[in-house]
């Protein structure tokens, strides 16, 4: 018999501690066996956010170096410089990367820093209880929002790749979804072009994954995943904002 | 002859979200009613015969917990 689908040396043999049906798993193996399929497990070194994945390091078989809150894309400048050789990489939740994490992560896109940032957007504070995240959509309920987030109390939500799409320094911003195998596959391409830059030197490269939160939102995982096309993707359309430059 | 697959579920490592089952286009994975030994019902292919290998299943799910094989001729 031979294997069609194995399951990838990237991710260690372990359970995660992540929800029934949260994309997270998705994410974490989509960008390890990306790194497998290139051969850059024993290069690679991942910066692990706060938030749900903040156990990252521990199903991530990579080298890995956690951060403050935020503060991953400074981790990764650091890191990236000092190991020029190295690919280096930021798994971020929109409650880090947006919020908390913002100033970071503009200033490394603004400056180039030669890593990559994986920001999954699922439009709620997972960990600490379903709060309102920048992300969270017009009329979402969360905890901080029993009603619904509203335009005049919370402004409308912030979309990362088009903010980040207007400096000069990032590379390659690319929007994709994780609610489907068709969209699954797709992001896996992404998340290998970023990879693929990275490798060239050519600059800051981004990937927003959109992703489910069944627990926090309310749905089970297959109608999470309805829910994100129906309502998230409107909102957050999909492609990519930044390619590099051909010479 | 038609290519032939074997769908691998870890029964211990399935969370039984699900989403397997909602994406099989051929609709042949079930929920056990067993449960595993962190209490939830892990899938399972009824029909392996009539898996045509689109590794949908495999593909999204969050747990790592699904391998596919092709039996060779």
């Amino acid at each position: 018999m031979k294997a069609v689908f194995k399951q990838t040396q990237g991710m260690l043999p372990v359970s995660t501690s992540y929800c029934p049906g949260c994309t997270h798993g998705v994410a974490h193996r989509i960008i390890m066996e990306t790194l497998d399929e290139m051969g850059l497990l024993g290069k690679a070194i991942g910066v692990a956010p706060i938030g749900c994945s903040v156990v990252a390091h521990q199903f991530m078989n990579v080298d890995m170096c956690e951060s403050a809150h935020g503060r991953a894309p400074a981790v990764a400048t650091a890191i990236r410089r000092v190991h020029p050789d190295r690919i280096v990489y930021t798994y971020q939740g929109d409650g880090d990367l947006a919020s908390i994490g913002m100033a970071e992560i503009v200033h490394a896109a603004a400056r180039g820093e030669k890593f990559s940032t994986f920001f999954i957007n699922n439009g709620i504070y997972g960990m600490t209880g379903g709060q309102m995240a920048p992300t969270t959509l017009i009329g979402q309920r969360a905890t901080t929002c029993v009603d619904g987030r509203t335009r005049e109390q919370a402004g409308m939500p912030l979309k990362i790749c088009e903010l980040l799409a207007t400096l000069d320094g990032p590379a390659y911003i690319e929007r994709v979804a994780l609610n489907s195998p068709a969209h699954i596959r797709k992001a896996k391409k992404a998340v290998r072009r970023a990879f693929e830059i990275q490798q060239e030197g050519k600059g800051f490269t981004f990937v927003e994954l959109l992703s489910t939160c069944p627990t926090n939102w309310g749905l089970t995982p297959p109608k999470a995943m309805e829910w994100l096309e129906e309502n998230m993707i409107p909102y957050y359309p999909l492609g990519v904002f930044r390619e590099p430059e051909v010479k | 002859m038609a290519r032939k697959f074997k769908v691998v579920f870890d029964r211990e490592r399935c969370k039984g979200c699900e989403l397997c089952k909602s994406f099989c286009p051929k609709k042949i994975i079930e929920m056990d009613t067993q449960v595993n030994a962190k209490g939830y019902c892990p899938a399972m292919i009824t029909e392996q015969e009539k898996c045509i290998g689109c590794q949908s299943c495999a593909t999204v799910c969050p747990d790592c917990a699904i391998e596919i094989f092709e039996e060779e001729e």
